[in-house]
């Protein structure tokens, strides 16, 4: 019961703030993937891994007056900025459950750029494949980010710091 | 080696109530409709528990798969000969718009929470794997399934031929909005699918909708909108799957407790073990299903049996507006006070539970909006042409209930408890 709202809570108290839903959006991703007990279901989209249903339950948090939503204009677009309110900061305070490992991951993971997660949430989304697919796939799924080598090295790198940083 | 497939002798059609006929030329697709692996789908329901609230809402989704392929065939025709369609992709689009739903299990929504699998990995498995359909596909090269299955799975480079089968206006949604309006009998999900097949057309990266089409288009966005309130995110549907989900569950668990079964679980064992084959997941359908519905009914679990009886007659739970978290606290206290285990008797349901979405715009890069194509070449996101559209965009589209049995709590022995509980249902 409200599990999953309370799991995404505790995320962005961990987190603090976290700026735009692209970023907001891959750091679950990112975390699922570390085994973390997210339940959102994604699937590929344009812009790498997407959940519609963290998109909802983003929206319920914000309607249930315990996350807090700023909407600024960044270059024509919008953007949004997300952090706990005082009533969601009680809430996951009274009902949320410390999530083991978690908070270290997603402080991390909030200090990079959003286009350096879009990669590194591409490359755990192929993580069935060998490492040379997966690069692969990298060049032709994000043909239009233009991935550099090193990048791509770096993302490895970075999952794997994740990964101890997890244990 | 075998003959490569090519065009039937004769046309072969299919009467359909949404689209009237459709249509196959192509020997690859009849071959595949042929398939075990496709045909399953006439026992599997496109909209899971709806027919409960809805009686005509038995429509499968072998009927769903069959009209998202035959818009798609008619986006191919207006395609054709176009600068940026090449119509060598022309029988891979038309597999994937075909075989998209290959993968859906029963009561796909709640059994894929309840089991923690995946229909897109075994739409990708069937496509790929040791099965009717995979052997189909290969007759169009050995690497054909691997791109239908990319195409599917988003993840094919040609984005032009991913946003045919999945984008915010895809042949996909185009059709269950049609079928599921026609078939629950409502009159709000139709639009004028004709107009927008007309002014689609093919860029780079995805279809755009010429801006004269705009108006067929807002149409669209608010059928999707008012299905959504109306049909899919019914309360009374929601009920049903609700228990439908916590009699998985229920079931689950006593599995793993060791409970002994009157029947053998022969369909369920390796699903509730975590190892589940392809194979073993194909023999699943609704049928299946409700066969073992039928059987626990009389489980000598009071809970599970409980659980089947209301499924099968439609015994559905009561629902209230959700009220504050520490009320629902408070009533997971009394109910097992009451001896009502909360778990099962005492459940949260709320929007994002549901496999739907609304249009929205949303923030750049976080997915792909509809475009609008002016006359001067621009393209313009749909929401900043349409007054209509941005009016639906701002909306509420968010809901949650909370669902209990009303007549075990009018049941109850102690008056104190009960009154409490009701207190805080009805207040």
């Amino acid at each position: 019961m409200f599990d999953d709202h309370l799991k995404i809570m505790t995320m962005l108290k961990e987190a603090g703030e976290v700026v735009g839903r692209k970023k907001l959006q891959k750091m679950v991703f990112i975390a699922k993937k570390l085994s973390f007990p997210f339940q959102e279901k994604y699937q590929f989209h344009f812009y790498g891994p997407y959940s519609e249903e963290l998109t909802l339950r983003i929206e319920e948090l914000c309607n249930l007056g315990f996350l807090q939503e700023e909407k600024e204009k960044v270059s024509g677009y919008s953007q949004y900025r997300y952090m706990l309110n005082e009533e969601g900061d009680k809430m996951a305070s009274s009902f949320g459950k410390e999530i083991p490992g978690l908070g270290q991951c997603v402080r991390s993971m909030n200090e990079q750029p959003s286009r350096f997660l879009e990669l590194v949430s591409t490359i755990m989304y192929f993580d069935k494949l060998t490492k040379e697919q997966v690069i692969e796939k990298v060049h032709i799924v994000k043909a239009k980010l233009k991935y550099s080598d090193e990048e791509i090295q770096e993302a490895f790198s970075y999952i794997e710091s994740l990964m101890q940083m997890k244990n | 080696m075998a003959k490569p497939l090519g065009q039937l002798h004769e046309e072969k059609v299919f009467k359909d109530p949404v689209h009237r006929y459709i249509h196959v030329r192509d020997e690859l697709i009849w071959k595949l409709i042929g398939t075990r692996e496709f045909q399953r789908l006439r026992r599997v329901r496109q909209l899971g528990t709806t027919y409960l609230t809805f009686h005509g809402a038995e429509h499968s989704r072998f009927s769903h798969s069959l009209g998202v392929y035959e818009i798609t065939r008619r986006i191919m025709d207006i395609f054709h000969g176009r600068d940026q369609w090449d119509d060598s992709e022309r029988l891979l689009v038309l597999s994937a718009a075909l075989l998209h739903d290959v993968g859906h299990g029963p009561f796909s929504h709640s059994f894929e929470k309840v089991f923690g699998v995946d229909h897109e990995e075994f739409s990708r498995d069937i496509i790929t794997g040791d099965t009717e359909v995979n052997s189909i596909l290969r007759l169009m090269g050995d690497d054909f399934p691997h791109k239908v299955a990319d195409v599917i799975a988003k993840t094919y480079p040609n984005k032009l031929v991913v946003s045919l089968i999945s984008s915010q206006i895809d042949a996909d949604r185009m059709d269950y909005l049609l079928r599921d309006a026609y078939f629950t009998g409502v009159s709000y999900g139709n639009f004028d699918i004709e107009r927008i097949l007309r002014v689609m057309r093919p860029t780079e990266d995805g279809v755009v909708i010429k801006s004269s089409g705009m108006h067929a288009v807002e149409d669209y966005i608010m059928s999707r909108y008012q299905m959504y309130w109306q049909v899919y995110f019914h309360p009374v549907t929601r009920s049903a799957e609700v228990i439908l989900s916590r009699i998985l569950h229920r079931a689950k668990e006593l599995y793993e407790d060791g409970y002994v079964f009157r029947e053998s679980l022969t369909h369920f064992e390796s699903l509730f073990k975590g190892n589940i084959s392809l194979e073993d997941y194909i023999r699943l359908d609704e049928g299946v299903m409700q066969h073992y519905f039928l059987l626990w009914q009389d489980e000598r679990d009071e809970i599970l049996s409980d659980l089947c009886r209301r499924f099968m007659n439609r015994k559905l739970f009561k629902y209230v507006d959700m009220v504050s978290i520490s009320d629902i606290h408070e009533l997971y206290k009394l109910f097992e006070e009451a001896g009502l285990n909360p778990k099962y008797y005492l459940i949260m349901d709320s929007s994002s539970d549901l496999p739907y979405d609304f249009y929205r715009p949303g923030e750049k890069e976080e997915r792909l909006p509809i475009n609008l194509l002016k006359p001067n070449g621009e393209i313009r996101e749909l929401s900043r042409e349409s007054d209509v559209v941005e009016a639906i965009s701002g909306k509420r589209r968010t809901d949650h209930k909370l669902y209990f049995p009303s007549e075990l709590i009018e049941a109850m022995d102690d008056e104190n408890v009960k009154q409490k509980i009701k207190n805080i249902l009805y207040k």
